[in-house]
């Protein structure tokens, strides 16, 4: 059945050097069209210059491509520019979403290859083919929305809606569905499906391995450059596939107890915030506990957090240790209560400057003498964040914009571990973020209660909710809709409480 | 430093054209004259860089240098004010000058550009009015007060050259900026916010007074160096005084290595932008160029300086693409 399928992209032999140094090497790969083909690795795995090259970003430093022809016979080709592989019928679509803000969905949607009739833009053309493509990725926003308007689901599914038009043979899908919801990502795996019943090759690159095993056809795993392997539709499982990545079992961490009758230390006390003047939120996190805000995206998980924060005003009170909070966010760090953003790259990165920069910015205000930055302490922080956060590469003077998305998420959190806070408010902390780093950032939160810290983190993926909250709020249009402690909660549960209904338990279970 | 590097090679490029073509550029009375201007215009020109590096702009320093450099005189000669009343005064008012625009433009989120521009036409105007145009001078008084610009000191075992007295506070603030950037907290504070500034709020920066205190400074450096400037020419008209002073300013700063985008600065790279502009405008009149084309000439400097900074910016960009990065 499978060698029924025709090869549209063949890749032999392709590798990559960065000045000497081995990103990818040796790999083989054949695309088919009807297929959907997962590919999975860690960090530095070489995920990423395996797609850049797929799609025309990067020239191979060895091997060759070939792309088939109408007749379906394998040409050699080379991509040298994304506009050569969107000619091929490759389109990818990225992991950083980079719509224009300032442009409606239409304009971004036909961005390049706008319609036009006597030399003006063709806005009712426009409009009505960005409708049919919305409606494909089931997106029901008008499509003259502007794009910076979108939260980060619905531009994560313009982003495809755009790819699709193109009407690509070759889709490759980079963590498509790191900031979807449970509903969102159902709906993907659809279109997945489709698209692979309408003779399209979709590559699927994701560090979730559960959608992965899910919709995959056959799955490709690289490690450290190359590959360790590829498993059929019948051999996927779970184990099997972290153990070719990591090259390792992977240990489960172990779920610490916050004892019942540890002392409170957040409260939140009827906060409302300017889109949520009707559901007041209320709940208490004691010292140790990690609390985890599950929803839907939209719930206000975020408008939450970033309250309690102080990132935006409020009603309501929040209390640290029994006081009460001023508002405002350096009121609120100084209290000890940091939020890590869920946009890192706008709301919590310095992209342009060092590691050692983005992880001292707090500390620095708490060890400065007279306003003075002591200069040696901060060299012998930022070495210790490295090591503590298992940073990759080791360098203090790396910029943060040139490393992993699990990387740049360890330096924001290590930037608030550094100063000990009484409170970490985490809103998706692995987003974006591979495997074994996932497990890093999660000890380092644990550790962090387990010193008697509160930690309240927010997360779309249930898997991750049900893996590190000892007990989960869920969220819905606003309100905390439920409580359930960790042994009581299911993704069914959750979903029950998230969608307002017993609705959800059908859906969920089906 | 590094960022200095580019400018500090331009300037000794066009000081050792201006020596070799330039006839009398080398006397000590030439020399004097451009290092005392190179202090004047290195005082504004980081204030300029307060604002450019909170990726901000700050058009009005020409007129608030006007205003009070006018008011100065108009104070202590027609209102004969005493001077102990009238620098604090005119410093002041500068300051209020600067923290209005920083409040404007944080608070009621106003852009830098359009605060500054209105503020350009308004100071020039309210000088204006306040003078009823009349170009306002010392009339020979307050010789003791103008030594704060006209002093010169001498320098041990150096000959027909006097240290302007303008250096010291030029050199105090210039160290002094140099150590609030690098070593304080606010300073690296500000480097962040220019940078993301939205970042910056979520991590705590208590972002708004860090740029309001900026606009500040600059409004007050550019109030200071109207203080110095006047007492240097002893008399000006409210009409054209400073004009374009803001552009000396902003372009010293951008030659010295500040980025328009902000969050990034050097104080070195400020003053010798500011010195290499000053050489350029001596070395037009000293070759017998027609002033008219300063403008001209200096435009052109600033477009292959800022072309040549951005060049080597993608090189190194280039450079760095090359270089392994882990990817994800």
């Amino acid at each position: 059945m499978q060698h029924e399928r025709p090869v549209l992209l063949s890749v032999r032999g392709v590798g990559r050097r960065y000045a000497g140094v081995v990103a990818l090497s040796g790999i083989d790969l054949d695309i088919r069209g009807g297929e959907v083909l997962g590919i999975v690795g860690e960090n530095g795995a070489g995920k990423s210059t395996l797609l850049k090259i797929l799609s025309g970003v990067v020239q191979p430093s060895e091997g060759a491509l070939a792309v088939a022809d109408a007749s379906g016979a394998l040409a050699e080709v080379s991509l040298d520019g994304v506009r050569a592989a969107t000619d091929a019928g490759i389109a990818l679509v990225h992991q950083e979403l980079s719509l224009a803000e300032n442009l409606d969905v239409a304009g971004a949607i036909h961005l390049g290859r706008e319609p036009s009739r006597l030399g003006f833009l063709d806005r009712t053309r426009m409009r009505a083919d960005s409708a049919k493509w919305l409606a494909r990725v089931g997106l029901s926003i008008d499509p003259g929305t502007l794009c910076g308007t979108l939260r980060i689901a619905e531009r994560q599914l313009v982003e495809i809606a755009k790819a699709l038009s193109t009407e690509s043979r070759v889709l490759i899908l980079d963590e498509p569905t790191s900031s979807l919801t449970m509903r969102e990502t159902e709906r993907l795996l659809e279109i997945m499906d489709e698209l692979r019943r309408a003779g399209v090759a979709v590559v699927f690159v994701s560090h979730h391995l559960d959608e992965v095993i899910r919709i995959a056809d056959r799955v490709v795993i690289l490690r450290d450059g190359r590959r360790t392997g590829e498993l059929a539709r019948g051999e996927l499982d779970r184990a099997t596939i972290e153990r070719l990545m990591v090259g390792r079992d992977i240990a489960r961490v172990e779920r610490g107890a916050a004892g019942a009758d540890a002392k409170v230390r957040l409260e939140v006390d009827g906060v409302v915030t300017a889109h949520r003047r009707r559901t007041p939120a209320s709940f208490r996190a004691r010292a140790g506990e990690i609390v985890g805000l599950a929803g839907l995206v939209g719930s206000g998980r975020t408008e939450l957090l970033e309250a309690i924060a102080g990132v935006a005003p409020h009603g309501g009170e929040v209390r640290l240790d029994g006081r009460a909070l001023a508002q405002g966010v350096p009121e609120r760090v100084r209290a000890g209560v940091a939020i890590v953003p869920e946009d890192r790259a706008r709301n919590g990165l310095f992209l342009e400057d060092s590691v050692a920069v983005n992880m001292s910015l707090a500390w620095i205000d708490r060890a400065s003498r007279a306003r003075l930055v002591d200069a040696r302490g901060e060299r012998g922080l930022v070495a210790r964040m490295i090591s503590r956060m298992q940073l990759r590469p080791p360098q203090p003077t790396r910029r943060v914009q040139t490393l992993s998305g699990g990387n740049q998420q360890k330096s924001v959190i290590g930037r608030w571990l550094a100063v000990d806070p009484a409170v970490l408010l985490l809103d998706e902390p692995t987003r974006g973020v591979d495997v074994g780093a996932r497990a890093e950032i999660h000890a380092e939160v644990r550790r962090l209660a387990a010193q008697g810290s509160a930690v309240v983190f927010a997360s779309s993926e249930l898997e991750e909710v049900l893996l590190l909250a000892d007990r989960i709020l869920v969220m819905h249009e606003g309100a905390i809709a439920g409580e359930l402690s960790s042994h009581e909660a299911s993704e069914i549960a959750i979903m029950q409480l998230a969608t307002g209904g017993a609705s959800a338990l059908k859906k969920a279970a089906t | 430093m590094k960022k200095a590097l580019g400018i500090i090679g331009i300037f000794i490029a066009v000081f050792l054209l201006a020596s070799l073509y330039g006839e009398n550029f080398l006397t000590g009375i030439n020399l004097m004259q451009l290092t005392q201007r190179t202090a004047l215009y290195a005082i504004i020109a980081l204030g300029a860089a307060l604002v450019i590096v909170t990726g901000g702009i700050d058009l009005s320093i020409g007129s608030v240098v006007c205003l009070a450099g006018i008011m100065t005189p108009w104070l202590l000669v027609e209102h004969e004010w005493s001077p102990w009343a009238v620098v604090p005064t005119v410093l002041a008012t500068s300051a209020a000058i600067g923290l209005f625009h920083g409040l404007l433009i944080t608070r009621l989120r106003l852009q830098p550009f359009l605060v500054t521009l209105c503020g350009l036409l308004l100071y020039r105007g309210i000088a204006r009015w306040m003078t009823g145009d009349q170009t306002q001078g010392f009339m020979g008084e307050h010789g003791e007060l103008r030594k704060l610009a006209t002093g010169r000191f001498e320098i041990p075992g150096v000959e027909n050259f006097l240290l302007p007295a303008t250096v010291i506070p030029a050199g105090i603030l210039a160290i002094m900026l140099g150590i609030f950037y690098s070593r304080t907290v606010w300073g690296r504070w500000l480097l962040a916010t220019g940078r993301n500034e939205s970042a910056a709020r979520y991590s705590g920066i208590p972002t708004a007074w860090l740029v309001t205190g900026s606009y500040v400074g600059c409004s007050l450096l550019a109030g200071f160096g109207g203080m110095l400037f006047i007492f240097d020419l002893s008399s000006a008209q409210p009409s054209d005084f400073g004009n374009f002073y803001e552009l000396y300013a902003i372009a010293a700063a951008v030659l010295g290595g500040c980025s328009l985008r902000g969050g990034e600065i050097s104080i070195t790279g400020v003053v010798f932008g500011a010195a290499t502009l000053q050489v350029l405008r001596n070395t037009i009149t000293l070759v017998g160029l027609s002033s008219q084309i300063e403008f001209a000439v200096i435009g052109a400097v600033l477009l292959v300086g800022v072309a040549a900074d951005e060049g080597v910016r993608r090189f190194m960009a280039k450079r760095l693409e090359r270089s392994p990065a882990p990817s994800g």
